[in-house]
């Protein structure tokens, strides 16, 4: 254990470590790189269309793109990813759709949640990734309990569970890390430590001088990596799964990031953040960085950054375009469904009444 | 047939799946080689090892939330909160995780969890070893609760509800786990939730109880009817979802009605009852709805058998609804 920060690559995309560059193929390296970028332009996208009042509430990445793809590559898909709520990304890596994302985020007829929760609350069955909860550090027993299952039916699948800093500050956080250690359990504690909880800094989480330390009380490893650098996060997932699959049990990974915009789109850093410290950051840029290291591979040049640029920003437009185009909210009665998974006697007969009941000319819009 | 007391019948319900269906695992405090602090889960741990019968950590909020993940991934979990007073760390994750997944997930995921807990007074448990929290978690919506009086029908609703789709907070009357005795069949068989169970019928009144206020209730009513009374008496069994027909026609029957619980009076089960019965019968209503309940303090230590219900508090609320 150390309290320094791992990384592969330097800022301008040198090698720093050549022994710990983890092995990718050059075309899941251009993947990783799409996949951050697209994260980046979604995010511009849908906070400019809240802006103009078209969405209700968004929460962006940006800065921390890094932490989403290096946490979802080296999965394999029966893998499970238990995000919080700022971890889009690795969804997007396991298929989930422009067009689905969108339709979640504005809640219309064919947000695959129904409506059912605020924007960025996705979830996604087919692909592992498990319905996002506010309450921050609920999920991490939960991923804890994906892996103590896993370990009892003997397959080696592995739990990755993403929360932030502040999340480290919950009971939930302890009970989860405690069960893990105790159980040997094959899951992955991942800590996007991004400086801030809302509008709390990190000094009020925490007095130990890392969050990757609270592992030692559970018996775990505990890493602390860059996570502006996504070769470095691949690399340090890699020990963990290989640690995780070969019987050994958990590891706490702090991701060391910043969260460069505001907690969501209701907040206002200003208020509480010298505006100088966001703009540090800027210089560590995940994607300026990855680009940097691709182009001294020769994997990528200006032209096919511009082409990709072009061509995601076009992906977004139509699947905007299609997701706006949905007409209506959710049919009324969906609000009754999937409560339960056969719907109650009560439950009709107060679908009956609402039915029934007059309405507000408001309630309609 | 064999006779069984509350634990027994509980036991025998868990080896049953246990044995048919390898999905069931057990987890909580003290439940392995123990067998539970009210031996619940006796001889599990020697049948299924400790993959199955996982004594865990002192957490409730850690038993409760990986039960949510292990029946994310496809397992049945069983797990024991040791006390009902106990079951508050685990809140957040049973009224805002478990009992939501389904919904949240848009039918996605869904996490049919049973949680079982002994809960209730009159075992001199002061505070903390005596609390009927039912009313919480019957206002989560999503959850189902369910509390069986008898032996033969804690070993069929725990069958129900552990093949069930739904997460279900199943409630155990500790109070009565080994003074309860009943024939209980060997065999599998299951007792539906949501159905009632007529006790006693009759014509003068309704009086509805659940868990161990049903022989507190017996008591009361065996002398009211030596005394020429009519009441009938019905065993709600599940009090989500609630079968609000059978209760509604015994109400529609008798005009008059008695509610029994442990738990506080305010918010307290009852009164949803009370106010079932105002809506859905109230022409038919010959008498204001009583409550016979806890008091709306804390549960007390040496004063419980003050607190509690006791029979003849319960026949004098019987006695003075019939001849209102």
């Amino acid at each position: 254990m150390t309290n320094e920060v791992f990384s592969v690559l330097d800022d301008d995309g040198n090698v720093l470590h050549p022994e710990h560059e983890p092995t990718i193929a050059p075309e899941d390296l251009l993947r990783i790189y799409r996949g951050m970028l697209l994260v980046r332009l979604m995010d511009e996208r849908m906070l400019r269309l809240q802006r103009q009042g078209r969405l209700g509430f968004y929460m962006t990445s940006t800065g921390e793109e890094a932490t989403h793809f290096g946490g979802a590559y080296p999965l394999r898909d029966s893998d499970w990813i238990f995000p919080s709520y700022r971890e889009p990304g690795a969804a997007f890596w396991r298929g989930y759709g422009l067009r689905e994302f969108i339709c979640q985020l504005m809640g219309n007829a064919e947000d695959p949640i129904k409506g059912r929760q605020m924007p960025v609350h996705h979830s996604v069955r087919r692909i592992n990734y498990v319905s996002i909860s506010s309450p921050v550090g609920t999920q991490i027993p939960q991923a804890v309990g994906v892996a103590h299952a896993a370990k009892i039916r003997k397959r080696d699948d592995v739990a990755l569970v993403y929360f932030g800093e502040g999340g480290t500050s919950t009971g939930a956080f302890h009970v989860a890390l405690n069960f893990a250690g105790v159980f040997k359990l094959p899951v992955i504690f991942f800590c996007r430590n991004n400086g801030w909880a809302i509008s709390t800094a990190r000094e009020r989480q925490t007095a130990a001088r890392t969050f990757a330390a609270k592992a030692v009380a559970y018996g775990l490893p505990g890493v602390r990596v860059d996570g502006n650098e996504v070769l470095a996060i691949v690399s340090v997932m890699n020990q963990a799964l290989a640690r995780a699959r070969g019987g050994a049990g958990a590891t706490l990974i702090e991701a060391v990031t910043y969260r460069r915009g505001a907690h969501s789109s209701s907040d206002d850093p200003s208020v509480y953040r010298d505006p100088s410290e966001p703009k540090k950051w800027e210089h560590h840029d995940p994607i300026g960085r990855f680009q940097r290291y691709l182009e001294r591979r020769g994997l990528m040049t200006a032209q096919l950054q511009k082409q990709l640029q072009e061509e995601i920003g076009g992906q977004i437009t139509a699947a905007l375009k299609s997701a706006e185009a949905v007409p209506g909210k959710p049919p009324i009665e969906t609000m009754f469904a999937d409560v339960f998974a056969h719907v109650p006697p009560h439950l009709l007969e107060q679908l009956e009444q609402l039915q029934q009941a007059p309405r507000s000319e408001s309630t309609h819009h | 047939m064999p006779v069984m007391n509350m634990i027994q019948a509980v036991n025998d319900a868990l080896k049953l799946e246990m044995r048919r269906d390898d999905r069931v695992v057990v987890l909580g405090e003290d439940i392995g080689k123990f067998g539970g602090v009210f031996r619940a889960t006796s001889g599990l741990y020697e049948e299924f090892g400790a993959d199955r019968v996982i004594d865990t950590p002192l957490a409730e909020a850690g038993i409760i939330g990986s039960a949510i993940g292990m029946a994310l991934y496809g397992l049945r979990p069983v797990p024991e909160i040791q006390f009902a007073d106990f079951i508050y760390p685990a809140y957040d994750q049973i009224v805002n995780e478990l009992a939501k997944f389904r919904y949240r997930s848009g039918g996605q995921y869904a996490a049919p969890v049973v949680i079982r807990t002994p809960y209730g007074g009159g075992i001199r448990g002061g505070h903390y070893h005596s609390q009927s929290p039912e009313a919480y978690f019957v206002h989560t919506p999503g959850l189902k609760v369910v509390i069986p009086s008898n032996p033969y029908d804690a070993k069929g609703l725990l069958l129900s509800a552990i093949r069930d789709e739904d997460p279900i907070l199943f409630m155990e009357p500790k109070r009565i786990y080994r003074a309860a005795r009943g024939e209980v069949p060997e065999d599998d068989y299951t007792v539906p939730l949501g159905k009632a169970h007529l006790v006693r019928a009759g014509t003068q009144v309704t009086v509805l109880a659940y868990g161990a206020m049903l022989h507190v209730v017996g008591e009361a009513t065996e002398k009211l009817v030596e005394q020429g009374l009519d009441p009938e008496v019905i065993d709600l069994r599940t009090l989500l979802p609630l079968d609000t027909e059978t209760v509604i026609e015994s109400v529609k029957k008798t005009g008059r009605a008695v509610v029994v619980h442990e738990a506080p009076r305010t918010c307290g089960f009852g009164a949803e009852l009370s106010a079932l019965i105002m809506e859905k019968a109230f022409l038919h209503l010959e008498a204001p709805v009583a409550r016979v309940t806890g008091f709306d303090t804390p549960f007390p230590y040496t004063l419980e058998n003050e607190y509690l219900p006791d029979a003849a508090r319960i026949a004098d609320a019987i006695r003075r609804t019939v001849e209102y």
